[in-house]
């Protein structure tokens, strides 16, 4: 029987090695859990998952194995009219589906009507002034699972079979979207390490060591300066469209703190003109000129928009195009200003990339990139950081 | 050797599931969890409950993985020539024992904790697989091999800056430490407060889990701060009363400052709470 549970585990992609398995059952041997099925559930995941994101797969995976032997009341409720399912398709996810399914007919309604509402909301406030008719990428993507708590915390006494109906793991997974530790890998990428020219300082504690070692003759150690040759500016897009991608942003902002020494962000709207600012609470008082960060921060900088590149094309185009205040010059004379002075750059974009082709903004902008653009997925920071590390 | 929870430490029943799992099986427990949830008072809390000594490496980005084992003092051994000690002609004197030597060596079981191990270098935990497996290692200076006298019983925690390597997780047991609930909390609080008086508990835990809903915080008040928070509450005697008021969300809690450690965090909760006044 297990056996077929530890194959089930591994069809369901969770990466359990044999090891682990024969750990397992030296557990069970052992007796080191009882014979409830929520202790087996505690002491299988102990054993065969060693990462929180991957407690919510662990749990589907077992629930499904399990269904049988567990009776879960409200399961075998039926599923209300056709048409009510087709919508339901149209608007909910699976894994939401799945949770709806566990409740009965009126708070389904409920549910749905609510969901319903959100969505409308969200249509109106959307992206209107973009002209994207019809359901907008905004409104897909700013469903919050979390959002909806459709178990409800009166859901009853807390047994272990609640918790992976609950799935309450399930925003720790990071195969979903771009979570900041996928983020810190990919940039990684970018900190290199380098020990690049000739020995150029006494290692102290080397030259001891050595000359310990060689009983009292002295011996010199040198070894070459460690430094962290990555430094990074951060030009990141608040407010605006981008309000549906500021967690995001946020997440990929706070992985970049940890991962340079060297980095300096400055937020914008839309689009660079003559000045950014860092701190959001006092964006109109403290204003930079962009023109003394040009002066200040040298070549080997690399630079790092992060935006979605989605306005209306007079604000990159046209002086006095911005939105907010009177600029005198175009934004894209800004961009390439920003360009010249930084070769090494890069703009990371939260749209997905299939959409791109329909922003006339994003196209613009692309080509003042020199298509430097990538998305904001793990495989599209891997491009923008390769490309960034690239010697210019 | 059972677990069971101790007088100063609430362990929920998977969590204790996986710690006795990690002593009958003799596997390292890695821990992961928000911070602030207890994972290092864990080991503490074991080895006190179980009767065993506690041995604690705390590890910083320059550990390397051969500091836990041993250290070869060559610096005394060249200071010992110079004087012309007879101690210099045996290299044994020189040798430093980490933690894990120590711990190989104990005539009792006992506890290991190596504290923080994604503070190292992401090849640290590669640098141990064997040790931890084995629970052996060689000294190349004096050619010996140690073995553990009785297998240590090993924690690890992590705070997820950095992937842990595939072989090393495949080694340990892991165990994620949820942030509690309502009723874990209460018993939490129970033992560190046994006569907190209930109204103050009961409004302060819903101001605390108030807050945790909060969206956009920077960092989310944790267990931790929340004794700390009560521990401050006590000692200025702040009537529950004072709490209540919180309910209309109008007033912001005495003392946030304990719970809000950062500046931005603490000006946007007063900011909502600003805002929620003005809508009434």
């Amino acid at each position: 029987m297990l056996i077929d549970f530890f194959l089930h585990l591994k069809a369901s992609k969770l990466p359990v090695s044999t090891r682990e398995f024969l750990t397992l059952l030296e557990g069970l041997r052992d007796g080191v859990c009882g014979h409830a099925i929520d202790d087996f559930y505690f002491y299988a995941r102990t054993c065969l998952v060693k990462d929180e994101s991957r407690y919510d797969r662990f749990d589907q995976a077992f629930a499904a194995y399990f269904k049988g032997v567990t009776e879960i009341p409200g399961l075998e409720k039926e599923l209300p009219e056709e048409w009510l399912r087709a919508m339901m398709k149209k608007h909910l996810s699976p894994e939401e589906k799945a949770q709806l399914e566990k409740l009965g007919w009126d708070k389904l309604m409920e549910e749905f009507r609510k969901r319903l509402e959100e969505q409308k909301g969200r249509h109106q406030g959307g992206s209107k002034w973009i002209g994207t008719g019809g359901k907008s990428p905004f409104g897909n993507g700013g469903y919050h699972p979390e959002g909806i708590r459709v178990g409800g915390e009166s859901a009853g006494n807390r047994t272990a079979i609640k918790v992976w109906e609950k799935r309450e793991y399930r925003n720790l997974d990071d195969s979903l979207e771009l979570g900041t530790r996928n983020i810190k890998v990919a940039l990684r990428r970018l900190r290199r390490f380098a020990r690049e020219g000739a020995a150029d300082e006494l290692d102290l504690d080397g030259t001891i060591a050595a000359t310990a070692r060689n009983a009292g003759w002295l011996d010199l150690m040198m070894r070459p300066e460690r430094h962290n040759a990555v430094k990074v500016l951060l030009f990141l897009d608040v407010g605006g469209s981008m309000d549906d991608h500021v967690k995001a942003c946020e997440e990929l902002f706070s992985a970049c703190r940890a991962e340079f020494k060297h980095l300096e962000h400055f937020y914008f709207h839309n689009c660079v003109y003559e000045s950014v600012w860092r701190d959001s609470h006092r964006r109109h008082a403290e204003r930079i000129p962009v023109h003394d960060l040009i002066h200040k921060y040298g070549p080997d900088y690399k630079l790092i928009f992060v935006g979605d590149a989605t306005m209306s094309p007079y604000e990159i185009l046209h002086q006095h195009g911005s939105i907010e205040h009177m600029n005198r010059e175009p934004g894209a004379d800004w961009l390439r200003r920003l360009l010249d002075a930084w070769p090494a750059a890069a703009w990371l974009n939260p749209e997905p990339e299939r959409l791109w082709p329909y922003r006339q903004s994003i196209e613009i902008i692309n080509n003042i990139m020199a298509q430097r653009m990538y998305p904001m997925t793990l495989e599209g920071l891997e491009r923008a950081m390769r490309q960034l590390s690239k010697k210019t | 050797m059972r677990f069971e929870g101790s007088r100063d430490y609430v362990a929920t029943p998977d969590l204790m599931l996986a710690v006795n799992a990690a002593i009958k099986l003799q596997r390292p427990l890695l821990i992961k969890g928000e911070p602030g949830t207890g994972k290092t008072m864990l080991a503490e809390q074991v080895a006190e409950a179980l009767g065993l000594p506690l041995l604690q490496w705390h590890i910083k980005s320059t550990t390397k993985a051969q500091q836990g084992l041993y250290e070869y003092d060559a610096v005394s051994r060249l200071r010992d020539s110079q004087l012309g000690d007879d101690r210099v002609k045996d290299i044994a004197n020189y040798i430093v024992k980490g933690v894990l030597w120590q711990a190989f060596e104990s005539e009792t079981p006992c506890v290991v904790l190596i504290d923080e191990i994604d503070k190292a270098d992401i090849e640290f935990p590669n640098d141990l697989l064997r040790e931890l497996d084995r629970m052996e290692f060689h000294v190349y200076e004096t050619r010996k091999t140690i073995q553990a006298r009785n297998r240590p019983i090993v924690f690890i925690t992590s705070n997820n800056e950095k992937e842990l390597p595939d072989a090393f997780l495949r080694r340990c047991f892991f165990h994620y430490i949820r942030f509690p609930d309502r009723d874990t909390m209460q018993r939490i609080v129970d033992v560190h407060f046994p006569d907190l008086k209930k109204d103050l508990l009961r409004e302060a835990l819903e101001v605390f889990f108030g807050l945790r809903d909060v969206p956009g915080l920077k960092k989310k008040p944790s267990t931790s701060e929340l004794i700390d928070w009560l521990k401050l509450l006590v000692a200025e005697d702040i009537p529950p009363e004072a709490l209540r008021a919180q309910d209309q969300r109008a007033v912001v809690p005495p003392l946030a400052g304990a719970l809000l450690k950062n500046e931005q965090d603490l000006h946007l909760f007063e900011r909502l709470v600003f805002m929620a006044r003005n809508n009434r």
